[in-house]
């Protein structure tokens, strides 16, 4: 039963999800926007369990005074606050939570963002090495399309921003199309395989 | 100033603290930024889905239907007693299931079709001669089915020409990405906070 229940569940939304694509009706356009919502729902449910998770692990760590509990503590608290002010005084315009989140989240989340870019500044030094023909295209188009985004490039030469545009809208745009399709039919064949109970990977170990 | 600009501008400096190497500091930085990007996605999450979609409609409106996504919710809390954590996988195999079903027509349309129509309506000139070229050899690439061999191995060898030259104005677009975040990072502690240009 604790297989076959949702395999059946998974069957049955699936198929119809599936179907109602082609039923053009109000009330199967009402029934999937209905299925859409309910999604939506459980989802918020499965980002509590993630936030519930997260929350007793540091407290399990704070509890024990594990190897950086201290920082374990900032979380929490990090995580209370914004709860309690999100839930308390709203998420507005000039909400203390909207203030949290201009003047501590976005900054940092911006910042290490921007850390990557020396990051991906020395992944790209190694991996740009041209060691193959392909490694050299490679290395040459990345060269191209960076000169070509910023004023710099074009001082160089006014080639230069039209080879980067070049690029982008036709060989880039063939092998992203080629990719594209490619994932469109995995995802189709897999979407498949779950709807029929093929794969059952998400069900868990036992 | 505002003591907003000081503690934005302190977490700044501390998470650039991190290319010295790993220190406090960043540490600090790194589990605040997580504990409150949790709550954040919490609290949105509440006030835009649970809100709107789960009590209003059943408390306001009287849709009593939706009471069976807020069942199969609070399954999903159950992952946390063993006993009943299987219930949980009905509420996963509602998402995973009706995803599934969405996800077929929507590809076909958006990644297949759309992709395959503005190929064939660009067909009448070199440019889309070449866009036609690179699709068919790197669909040859991820082809796994034949051996890449003979005539088949030499369209599926051309496809990596086609896919390091998407690879490479990728890794180009990254980098500038994240330059030009760079840059706003140092116009904020530049400008904003020190005041040392406008």
């Amino acid at each position: 039963m604790a297989r076959r229940i949702p395999i059946i569940v998974c069957f049955v939304f699936g198929l119809f999800m599936l179907v109602q694509f082609f039923v053009p009706h109000g009330l199967s356009g009402a029934a999937y926007e209905t299925v859409l919502d309910w999604m939506q729902i459980v989802f918020v449910f499965t980002l509590l369990v993630g936030a519930v998770s997260y929350a007793k692990l540091n407290a399990k760590k704070v509890s024990r005074k594990e190897t950086g509990w201290g920082y374990n503590t900032i979380g929490l608290v990090g995580l209370g606050v914004m709860v309690i002010l999100g839930l308390w005084k709203g998420t507005g315009e000039g909400t203390p939570f909207l203030w949290m989140f201009n003047n501590v989240q976005a900054p940092m989340q911006s910042t290490m963002f921007a850390l990557l870019a020396f990051f991906v500044a020395s992944a790209a030094y190694r991996g740009f090495r041209a060691r193959s023909w392909e490694a050299g295209v490679l290395l040459v188009v990345a060269i191209v399309v960076m000169l070509g985004r910023v004023p710099l490039g074009n001082l160089i030469s006014q080639w230069i921003p039209d080879a980067a545009n070049w690029i982008l809208r036709t060989p880039s745009m063939a092998a992203k199309r080629g990719i594209y399709i490619g994932i469109g039919l995995g995802t189709i064949s897999t979407s498949l395989r779950i709807i029929l109970g093929i794969e059952r990977t998400y069900l868990g170990g036992k | 100033m505002d003591i907003g600009i000081i503690i934005a501008a302190f977490l700044t400096l501390c998470i650039f603290s991190f290319l010295y190497r790993d220190n406090p500091f960043y540490k600090f930085a790194e589990h605040l930024l997580v504990g409150v990007s949790v709550g954040y996605v919490l609290v949105i999450a509440l006030n835009t889905t649970v809100m709107p979609k789960l009590i209003s409609p059943v408390f306001r409106d009287g849709r009593f239907d939706y009471i069976i996504p807020g069942i199969l919710g609070v399954f999903m809390l159950l992952r946390f007693f063993p006993k009943y954590a299987w219930l949980s996988r009905i509420s996963i195999a509602l998402i995973i299931g009706a995803g599934a079903g969405v996800a077929i027509p929507a590809t076909i349309q958006a990644k297949i079709f759309a992709q395959m129509q503005a190929t064939m309506l660009n067909f009448a000139s070199v440019d889309g001669i070449i866009v036609f070229v690179g699709i068919a050899t790197t669909l040859a690439y991820f082809f796994f089915s034949k051996e890449h061999k003979g005539w088949f191995g030499k369209t599926a060898r051309a496809g990596t020409w086609f896919l390091m030259i998407f690879f490479g104005a990728t890794s180009g677009y990254t980098v500038m990405s994240r330059i030009s975040l760079l840059i706003g990072r140092m116009q904020f502690l530049l400008g904003d906070f020190l005041h040392v240009i406008k």
